[in-house]
């Protein structure tokens, strides 16, 4: 696959969101950083994970990038097209080539209506066509994702979590989309119907060439799905590679913090890798600490931490926000 | 399983509710029927003043001589017309406005709670009163200032409604794929808005019913139409000497007001299914 601009889908330039916060009346106002210059461009068929604790951004990132909030400031480019400031209406035609699938399929699904006219809805606002030819490509959609076309009829109190996330699934792809954000799809989800899922989605995948977005925080998932893993602190991107190299090693001390807290279902495995415990807890998004904002909780931090501020910037084949990343020794193994 | 099948199952477990409703079915089957099965002017001078009930008149006349049962029959017309049409009419604008306030958020919020706000600080009688007062009193004009007084209570819940709706997922999933917003409003929230907003209109029939009451037993009412409330307005100045003529019409009132309230609280219970559980 060539590395051309073409080639990218989806682009966030210095996403910025701040959500303002309620204040006393003589009070200044205050507002959360939700998120704080998140850049990346996602490239056709690929599948970009962004991971993170709660809290740090993730979901405020889907909302802004499908334009269900309104982003701080900042670019979205979909397929060239910047949507960052596009009014409803024209912004209306673009939706097609981006979908998304929630976490909750118990929440993203109107009890109200049949599984038919939920998938069907999108084919219905975004083409003309007669109803009899909206039918067979539900029914078409419905045994893509693995359901009984039969399954139209009903309605989403009758499916289980697994099957109404396929619903979801389905509706996204129903207007072929170039974009799926996937906001954490199989979190709601049972262990044993994960995978069902999780295949799903890279069959999708490697038939229809769409480019994941995929949001999680389940870290053995993100290394099984992902081309390219983003690791998010406090509304920033901290690190940026690819799977493979983060596999290898992990720069930014925030990353191998994360990553040696995910559970191996090897014991032996388990028992020989060195776990870094962070102390303290996430600081408040309303006053991110100035300097590095990991710094309240970095078991490396020097004086420099506290006094400015990395800029994410490339190391060897990644991008890191980190003063220290890339000189030899660090990080120090921590006793 | 077919939802309004369910629905049914829920309402008929509930036999104050099902009690409630047959009441009502009989006093709106009177009220449409009774006219053509006892076809006597209720403005007739029939026979004698006061006349007690078990005479020539089944229910005896009034003081000036008019029969108390083509009144009853009449008056029942007008207070459940007025009842619905007024509680209909206050349920759309209500919502219409409630949805637009929770749906959108921000200015346009402020704008319709707080004219909502000033309508319910006012006592809604004494200003149906003005209201009634200021135009003529006919049935249109009744039915409409007790709509003007009745509406702030669906705004506000229906407002309410739709600001929870509004950021569930499934919303933003209808966002995401570009459903215009009238279609959100009206096709995916107002379904799942519309239960609690039936209980509160279904119960606003009976305030209505008790409002146009009041207002005819004041002297109010349309002149040209008999009501349970003037039928009691008229009685009142005999009330120790004939007491049963202000308290047929009263009976009436009580028996529907309190029958509609039962209906609704079935109506509650049967559309919020997990409420009752608790």
């Amino acid at each position: 696959m060539s590395e051309g601009r073409g080639d990218v889908v989806l682009e966030a330039v210095d996403l910025v969101k701040h959500f303002p916060v309620k204040h006393g009346l003589f009070q200044p106002a205050r507002h959360v950083h939700a998120l704080d210059g998140v850049s990346f461009a996602l490239k056709r068929g690929e599948t970009l994970a962004i991971v993170g604790e709660s809290g740090c951004g993730k979901s405020t990132l889907a909302k802004c990038l499908m334009r269900l909030d309104e982003p701080t400031g900042g670019r979205v480019v979909l397929l060239g097209d910047d949507i960052t400031h596009l009014a409803k209406g024209a912004l209306r035609g673009l939706r097609r080539h981006m979908q998304i699938v929630f976490q909750d399929p118990y929440a993203s699904l109107n009890p109200r209506w049949s599984i038919g006219s939920i998938v069907a809805d999108p084919i219905r606002l975004h083409e003309k066509v007669s109803r009899d030819e909206r039918r067979r490509r539900v029914a078409e959609l419905l045994e893509t994702v693995g359901l009984d076309p039969g399954f139209a009829d009903r309605h989403p109190h009758e499916l289980s979590g697994g099957q109404r996330q396929r619903v979801a699934i389905a509706r996204a792809l129903a207007v072929n989309p170039s974009v799926i954000i996937c906001d954490e799809p199989v979190s709601a989800l049972d262990v044993s119907i994960q995978a069902q899922v999780i295949n799903l989605l890279k069959r999708l995948q490697a038939r229809l060439g769409i480019a994941y977005l995929f949001i999680s925080h389940n870290l053995a998932l993100v290394e099984h799905i992902s081309d390219r893993i983003a690791v998010m602190y406090l509304g920033q991107v901290v690190e940026l590679a690819d799977t493979r190299s983060m596999r290898r090693e992990l720069l930014h001390p925030y990353s191998k913090a994360l990553f040696s807290a995910a559970p191996v279902a090897d014991p032996d495995a388990s028992a020989r890798r060195t776990r870094i415990i962070l102390t303290g807890d996430v600081p408040s998004p309303v006053d991110p600490p100035g300097g590095c904002r990991f710094r309240t909780r970095c078991p490396w931090k020097q004086d420099r931490c506290a006094a400015e501020s990395p800029a994410l910037r490339a190391v060897g084949d990644r991008l890191v926000r980190c003063h220290f990343a890339g000189d030899a020794g660090f990080p120090a193994p921590v006793s | 399983m077919n939802p309004l099948r369910a629905f049914w199952r829920r309402f008929r477990n509930n036999r104050a509710a099902v009690g409630g409703l047959v009441a009502l079915a009989a006093v709106v089957a009177l009220a449409i029927a009774g006219p053509m099965l006892y076809p006597v002017d209720p403005f007739d001078m029939v026979g004698q003043p006061s006349v007690p009930p078990g005479g020539e008149q089944v229910l005896g006349t009034d003081v000036a001589g008019r029969d108390v049962l083509a009144g009853l029959i009449h008056g029942g017309r007008v207070s459940l017309l007025i009842g619905f049409m007024a509680s209909l009419a206050a349920t759309l604008v209500g919502l219409v406005l409630g949805a637009v306030a929770g749906y959108y958020g921000g200015r346009i919020d402020d704008l319709i709670m707080r004219t909502t706000e000033f309508f319910l600080t006012i006592p809604s009688f004494v200003l149906a009163v003005v209201l009634v007062a200021i135009f003529s009193p006919t049935i249109l004009n009744i039915t409409v200032a007790i709509a003007v007084v009745s509406w702030p209570s669906v705004a506000r819940l229906a407002r309410a409604e739709f600001l929870a709706h509004r950021d569930r997922e499934y919303v933003q999933g209808c966002r995401a794929i570009g459903m215009p917003d009238r279609e959100i409003i009206l096709l995916q929230i107002l379904p799942n808005a519309l239960p609690p907003v039936i209980v509160v209109s279904s119960l606003m029939v009976a305030t209505a019913i008790l409002t146009e009451s009041g207002l005819s037993f004041l002297g109010l009412g349309d002149p040209n139409q008999v009501s349970w409330g003037y039928m009691i307005g008229v009685a009142r100045s005999v009330l120790r000497t004939a007491w049963w003529m202000a308290a047929i019409p009263g009976a009436m009132i009580v028996v529907t007001v309190l029958a509609i309230n039962l209906v609704g609280e079935g109506l509650n219970d049967a559309l919020n299914p997990r409420l009752k559980q608790r």
